[in-house]
């Protein structure tokens, strides 16, 4: 692999930045491979990295339909962080915030890893109580939540003027969440593309998997791709969204509903706002990119969708929402706007999972995904290589829903 | 923005429905010999179509009526909708 470093960067320069060389390679499709990840997305990218890395498995093949950071690791609003309620959640997603801390130098790719700061903001009694659970549950497991005042959380968020006294959800309260991140999702899929591909990983873009095959015993043993058969000792799929569409080919039922969930960006304006602000009461959450845009998220569309693109309707209530605590954002201009179709499960946390076919693996429910890609990554790779999850990724089996152990999340940000 | 054809107030825009769910999800009636993988396929595993799914949308905004539509979820197309349920 060709290391990046500022001599690099110099070497190159003085020599008119002809020698780089492609992060990963383009290479012929084999008809057979140990693991075949379905997905070329963050989770699937970063799976096949731990898989050779942790796991030494490194006849590896990611099939992405499309070109590598097209589906949603390119949708998200790239914020990370660990301020969950649940006892199965929380060591989960702070496993993974310390990972995104250190990812920059593992994978020699700047990220552009920014410490940002969370800050949620509340407006009724109900959310007060329920981030003051939270509170109590994350210092368990040291990850920091903390209750500010309000001319505290207005001194800090300056175009924060709305929610006063005498409007219709008044400011109570605010909690900050120090762990919280943002970074660049391109840079997450290619840095995982690159170091995965030094390591052995073959990555095919461009390679659609239309069918799951079976042998006689039930077993998986191949996919039908764009590109032809591809065999296969195990399957391991990563493909939010299209899971059940996937899985339905071998005959499988997954607990998942297809929805949309849609973001948009502002021109850039100057620096104003160094945290990501999140608005639970009214369904709105945003932070300032580097360049200086506004990278706003709101919430989902009403029923199944798998459209990738944003209503007007869902477009306008975020608006309102956000100018109802933002008046000034009213000058703003929007620039981009983008769906992602993800997937969710009955109980709003994810599964990575085996399934009742032997060889076929699932990673899907991602709600908020980004921020899970490196711990998602390891636990997955772990039960794709031992067929046994590690002890983060356990409580996030299939068999919670035989046997009605759910794990109910209201740290998405959807649930409110 | 879908266009929902309500059978009393005729197309109405999407933001006066709230969404009610698949429609002709049956639940089991003969809950003693139901079996448990039965029962958790009923409350968990919803039909996740690419392409049409038949749906459930309240007209809570308007009259209040339950209309029942066919939607694509690819494209948002709504091809069937009817009063019943």
């Amino acid at each position: 692999m060709q290391r990046y470093s500022f001599l690099s960067l110099a070497k190159n320069a003085l020599n008119g930045h002809r020698d780089w060389k492609p992060a990963w390679r383009s290479r012929e499709l084999k008809n057979r491979y140990e693991v075949l990840v379905v997905g070329g997305g963050g989770h699937g990218l970063a799976t096949a990295y731990y898989l050779a890395k942790n796991h030494g498995i490194t006849d590896v093949a990611v099939l992405e339909k499309s070109w590598l950071g097209s589906g949603n690791v390119g949708r998200n609003t790239v914020t990370v962080r660990s301020n969950y309620l649940r006892d199965e959640s929380l060591p989960f997603f702070t496993r993974s915030v310390e990972l995104f801390d250190g990812l920059s130098k593992e994978l020699n790719i700047n990220l552009m890893h920014s410490k940002r700061t969370m800050i949620d903001v509340v407006q009724t009694y109900g959310k007060l109580r329920e981030l003051r659970r939270r509170q109590l549950v994350m210092d368990i497991y040291d990850s920091s939540y903390e209750q500010i005042s309000v001319d505290e959380l207005r001194r800090r968020v300056p175009p924060l003027t709305g929610g006063g006294p005498k409007s219709r959800l008044p400011i109570l309260a605010a909690f900050v969440h120090k762990d919280a991140a943002v970074n660049r999702h391109d840079a997450v899929a290619w840095g995982y593309a690159r170091a995965a591909d030094d390591l052995g990983v073959e990555i095919h873009e461009n390679t659609r998997v239309e069918n799951l095959k079976r042998d006689s015993s039930g077993k998986i043993c191949a996919v039908e791709t764009s590109r032809g058969t591809v065999g296969a000792r195990k399957v391991a799929i990563a493909v939010s969204g299209h899971t059940t569409t996937l899985t339905e080919t071998a005959g499988l039922k997954m607990p998942l509903r297809t929805i949309n969930l849609s973001a948009f960006v502002s021109e850039p304006v100057k620096p104003l706002v160094d945290v990501v602000v999140n608005c639970p009461d009214i369904g709105v959450y945003f932070s300032q990119s580097d360049k200086g845009e506004f990278v706003i998220g709101g919430a989902t569309d009403l029923g199944q969708s798998f459209r990738r693109d944003i209503k007007q309707s869902v477009f306008e209530d975020t608006v309102c929402s956000l100018l109802e605590l933002f008046p000034s954002f009213k000058k703003l201009k929007l620039l981009r706007q983008w769906g992602g179709h993800v997937d969710i499960a009955h109980d709003g946390s994810p599964l990575i999972t085996k399934t009742a076919i032997p060889g076929l693996y699932v990673t899907a429910g991602w709600w908020g995904g980004y921020k899970a890609i490196p711990a998602g990554g390891e636990g997955f790779a772990h039960l794709v290589a031992k067929d046994q999850p590690n002890s983060l990724i356990s409580p996030f089996g299939i068999s919670r829903f035989r046997n009605l152990e759910f794990v109910f999340e209201t740290g998405t940000t959807a649930v409110r | 923005m879908l266009l929902i054809r309500c059978p009393f107030c005729g197309s109405r825009n999407e933001s006066e429905f709230m969404y009610g769910g698949p429609a002709a999800v049956r639940r089991p009636s003969n809950a003693a010999e139901v079996s448990s993988r039965e029962w958790v396929e009923y409350l968990a595993v919803p039909s996740n179509p690419l392409g049409p799914a038949l749906e459930r949308w309240w007209h809570a905004r308007g009259c209040g009526s339950w209309v029942t539509i066919e939607r694509n979820t690819a494209t948002h197309e709504i091809t069937e909708s009817s009063d019943g349920d």
